[in-house]
This record gives C-alpha cells, structure tokens and sequence, in this order.
C-alpha cells in the first residue's frame, strides 16, 4: 500500500459523526479556514486510522474537522472549517 | 420550525444473517433481515459492529448491494483481506442465525436517486463496485429509463462480483451498457493487453462530457484519484463526479 | 450493551507477558497516521530546540548523524490498545541532545514535520528516557514509522512519540498538543491506563 493514499473520504466519517451531526454531513458543503476552497464534505481527506479521526482538506491538506469518540465523551474541533452548509429543504425530502 | 430535518439518530440495531452467497473465492454477500429497518437510497453503507465476549470490538463499514426494499432485509458484500481482522470473520466463520450489530445507513451524497433522469456514468475499481451495484438494482427495479453506463476495473476474470447478473444485464443491451477492464490478467481472446484505466478507456468505455452525466466512482483510493483525474481531463465537470474511497487494500475503517 | 459476535475475537493474541492494563500484544506493526506520510529530504532536515522566542540549538541532518547514538530495545504502548514488546531502534538520546541547553522552562511541545504536535514535561524526556530515533531493526526508519526521525518516549502511550519530529520548543507551563486538545491525556502513563483526559 501507498503511504501517500493512505486515507479515506468525508464518507468513512459519517457513521461515526453520526453522533453529533443530526444532517446528514456528507452533502454538506465546507469551506477550508486556511485555502477558502468550497467542497462537499465527502470529498474530503479522511484519515480515521489513529486515536481519533481527521478530515483534511483535499486541495491545500489542511485539518477542516478533528473527532474523537472517547469512552463515551465526543470531542469535535472545527477550527480549519469557516462553516458547514447544509440544505435543510433537500434533506427533508431525502428523508420522507 | 418549518425546514429544519433532522434526520433519526442513528442507532446501533440488530440483524440477523438470513443467507450468504459466495460471489468469488474471497468475496461473499451476506443478506441481513434488520430490525426496524429505516429503509435505504442506492449507494448509501451500513457500519458493523463486532463484538468479542471481553468486550473488545471492532467496526467495519460495508456498502449496500442489494436495492432498495420493503422487505426489511439488505445485502452487504464483503471481500476478504489478507490481514483483515472484520473480513475473514464475515466471510469464513460467520453462519445463517448469526445476528451481527449495524447502524444506517450513511451517507446523503455518494447516492443515486430513482428520480434522477440525467445520466449516469458509473466507475469502479475492484470491490468499489458494490455500492454501484445497488444503483443498477435500484434503477432496475425502478423501472428507470435514465441511460446507466458502468466501467469496471478488475484484476482478472474471477474476480468479477455478480458475474452472472452483469452478463444478463449484459445482454438485455438497453439495461446499462457495461465495459469491463482487466488489470492483471483478461480472458482468453481479450482485445487489450491488461491495464489499469487510462485515458483510452475512458474515451470508449464512459459517456461523453456533451452528455453532462452524473458520475460515481468507486474503490480504492488511488484508483479513486486515477479515474477521477482522467475524467476531468477527458473535460467532465468536477461537480458532477462523486467518489467514495475504500482503504488501499479495499477495506473501508 | 452490545451483543456479543459469536466466534470473534479479534487480532488480538493471548498476552504472556506482563502488559499494561487493556493492552494486547500485536506482533505486526501497525501505522497509525492524523495526516499524509511527510518526505522530507535530508539536506532540508533540521531539530530545533526554541524557548518561545529564540532558537537555542539547531542540527541538520549532518551534524545530528555526528552525534553519539545507543541502540535501545523497547517497548511500545499504543492508546488504541495494542503493544509490541522488544523492539529495536537507534536514536540520539535527549540527554545528549539538551546536554549544554540550560533552561528552567520545565515543558516542551514537540512538532513534527506535517501539524503533528505532542507536550511533555522536560524532565520525562531527560535521563535515559527518551531518544530521536534514526533507525528500527537495524535499517533506515521508513516515512510511514516517522523517517527519517521520530521521538521515542516508550514510558508513555506511543501518541507522545512523534513521528517525522522537527524541533521542540521549551514552556513555562503545560499546554495540550494534537490528541491532548481532543480529550487524550496530558501526560498519558500505561500503566496507570492514563488514556483520556477524564482518567
């Protein structure tokens, strides 16, 4: 295995914020606080094979959202993240 | 408050192994009848979790094969890595009765829905053809007319998933129209010599960019980024190709 | 409470020897990452040590390889539960490294070529305790194991050994790094499972 492709996508991630997003965050879009490149969350760099789980971003390799599940206490920093859009009218059809 | 969704929490439910399938010599289809079952749109994945009588556990995510139903019941595939620790339970020691935990479905991007009408260029790469498959489940069950193209990357002949089912749909022509490519080895008279995706396949195996189809790609991540680089070079739009990436070695952590 | 998978157990292999609690032995070696494998060319590398507001020492790869270096075998406790005992490596020792750098800040946060940053008391990496290691099993420290050098604290939790390390800066007071910032211990000893931040 490539150690340059050793991540994943915004799509491993989503189980696991499950926890804390009540949308669903892989359609979400997200602007990076460092590049200000706009991307869906899913197209982001996941690397969960370590103590916690982190989703770069996949132009400039900035941290957008660091997540940790510890024994029952959710950490969630989204310092590298300007915001997250979600479009609510899309996700209430995509649930009926 | 009028436009809020807040979809149900996803919790951890139960689901019964009610038949296995072997689809190649490492690769077998689990179907699940689930509790409670919510109900699923083509593409989205399932997290299982395993659990070992000390408490130990471990958690895998698997993408969903089987179509959309009302029937409570769902299919996941699971190819068996070398050095897994989840696969070769699932496919090897795992029996009908056995109740496994999962929790879903995930993901609200990486999907096909049966009301879309543009279409649709699916790319996979190895086990990355699972998720692609509940597409063309859906979409035949959907009775769609949404014109459906697949290119699918393998290492060899046997190690094609759901042979049979792609050769029918193969054959019934109007279905989806289907390009295989064959990395290491191809079948006996094959018109190419073995190659992973290039610009080439591209150009004969997928739909033109004029026709401005939604693509999916699917496998592992380097394949992930070669297919997608060669698409937008062959001028599709960045917006309209989604990806989903399994683990270099194909599983998904 | 979540049930129980019939037949499964895990990679985990019975552990004779005295392990830290919740530990299980692995005699692979896993590669755990937050971020890409970083490449870094040896006539870019250098080891900092800065107080905040001045570089106190610099190496680069050149003056670093002239320093002496011991050969350790250790063993290694990962937060996520596994351990792997008698592992061998080369390395400059910290003491070696600190030897003429007085100072009375009594903390450090080691950064890593990539953003990967990890805090210790000054006096956990001083006598014989930790080492910037250079070698394992004899060969080149490969890029994904923390090449060309990593920090090695083997009386911690191996999150504390960071790897592709590029300096460290002395503190007056203790501040979380990467994992410690995200509900992980701040000081992290095995063997009293110090994991979390609640524990």
């Amino acid at each position: 295995m490539s150690a340059t492709m050793n991540y994943l996508d915004g799509n491993a991630a989503a189980g696991e914020l499950s926890r804390i997003f009540a949308m669903d965050i892989t359609s979400a879009e997200g602007q990076c606080a460092n590049c200000g490149a706009k991307r869906r969350f899913a197209e982001a760099h996941v690397y969960s094979n370590c103590p916690g789980l982190v989703a770069r971003c996949a132009l400039c390799g900035h941290v957008l959202l660091r997540f940790a599940n510890v024994r029952g206490r959710v950490f969630l920093d989204l310092r590298g993240t300007t915001y997250l859009r979600v479009d609510a009218a899309k996700q209430e059809e995509a649930s009926n | 408050m009028e436009g809020t969704a807040v979809l149900e929490r996803l919790t951890w439910r139960v689901a019964k192994v009610v038949a296995v399938h072997d689809e190649t010599a490492t690769a077998r289809t689990l179907a699940l009848a689930v509790r409670d079952w919510p109900g699923q749109v083509a593409g989205q994945h399932v997290d299982v979790r395993l659990t070992a009588p000390d408490g130990y556990s471990a958690v895998r995510s698997y993408s969903i094969a089987s179509a959309p139903n009302s029937d409570g019941y769902i299919e996941i595939t699971v190819e068996r890595l070398p050095n897994g620790e989840v696969s070769p339970y699932l496919t090897q020691e795992v029996m009908i009765g056995d109740e496994l935990e999962l929790r879903g479905p995930i993901g609200g991007w990486f999907v096909w829905r049966n009301d879309q009408m543009e279409p649709i260029q699916l790319v996979a790469g190895g086990s990355g053809i699972v998720p692609l498959m509940a597409m063309i489940r859906s979409h035949r069950s959907a009775g769609s007319s949404a014109p459906f193209r697949l290119l699918y990357s393998v290492r060899e002949p046997e190690t094609v998933f759901y042979r049979d089912e792609l050769r029918a749909l193969s054959n019934q022509g109007d279905a989806a129209v289907i390009t295989f490519a064959y990395t290491r080895v191809t079948p006996k008279d094959w018109p190419r010599a073995p190659s992973r995706i290039d610009a080439e396949l591209i150009t004969s195996g997928t739909w033109r960019p004029a026709l401005r189809p939604t693509s999916y790609v699917c496998g592992p991540t380097s394949f992930v980024e070669n297919a997608t680089d060669l698409l937008i070079a062959a001028g599709h739009d960045r917006e309209r190709i989604r990806t989903e990436r399994f683990g270099a070695t194909g599983e998904r952590k | 409470m979540a049930i129980i998978s019939r037949g499964f157990a895990g990679r985990r292999s019975a552990a004779e020897a005295k392990l830290p609690p919740g530990q299980y032995l692995t005699t692979d070696f896993p590669v755990l990452s937050a971020g890409p494998t970083p490449h870094i060319s040896l006539d870019r590398w250098e080891f900092t040590v800065d107080d905040g507001s001045n570089v106190v020492k610099r190496w680069d790869w050149k003056s670093f390889r002239e320093l002496p270096s011991e050969t350790i075998t250790t063993d290694l406790h990962c937060v996520t539960r596994w351990s792997k005992l008698g592992t061998p490596w080369e390395g400059v020792s910290l003491d070696v490294l600190l030897a003429d750098v007085k100072t009375d800040l009594p903390y450090a946060m080691f950064r890593s070529y990539g953003d990967y940053t990890t805090n210790l008391p000054l006096k956990d990496v001083m006598n014989k305790q930790a080492w910037i290691a250079f070698k394992y099993d004899g060969a080149d420290l490969e890029p994904e194991h923390g090449g060309p050098a990593r920090l090695l604290v083997p009386h911690l939790y191996l999150w504390k050994s960071a790897k592709w390390v590029k300096g460290m800066t002395l503190m007056p007071h203790d501040k979380p790094g990467f994992w410690e910032s995200l509900g992980y211990h701040i000081y992290g000893d095995p063997w009293k499972e110090q994991r979390y931040s609640n524990d």
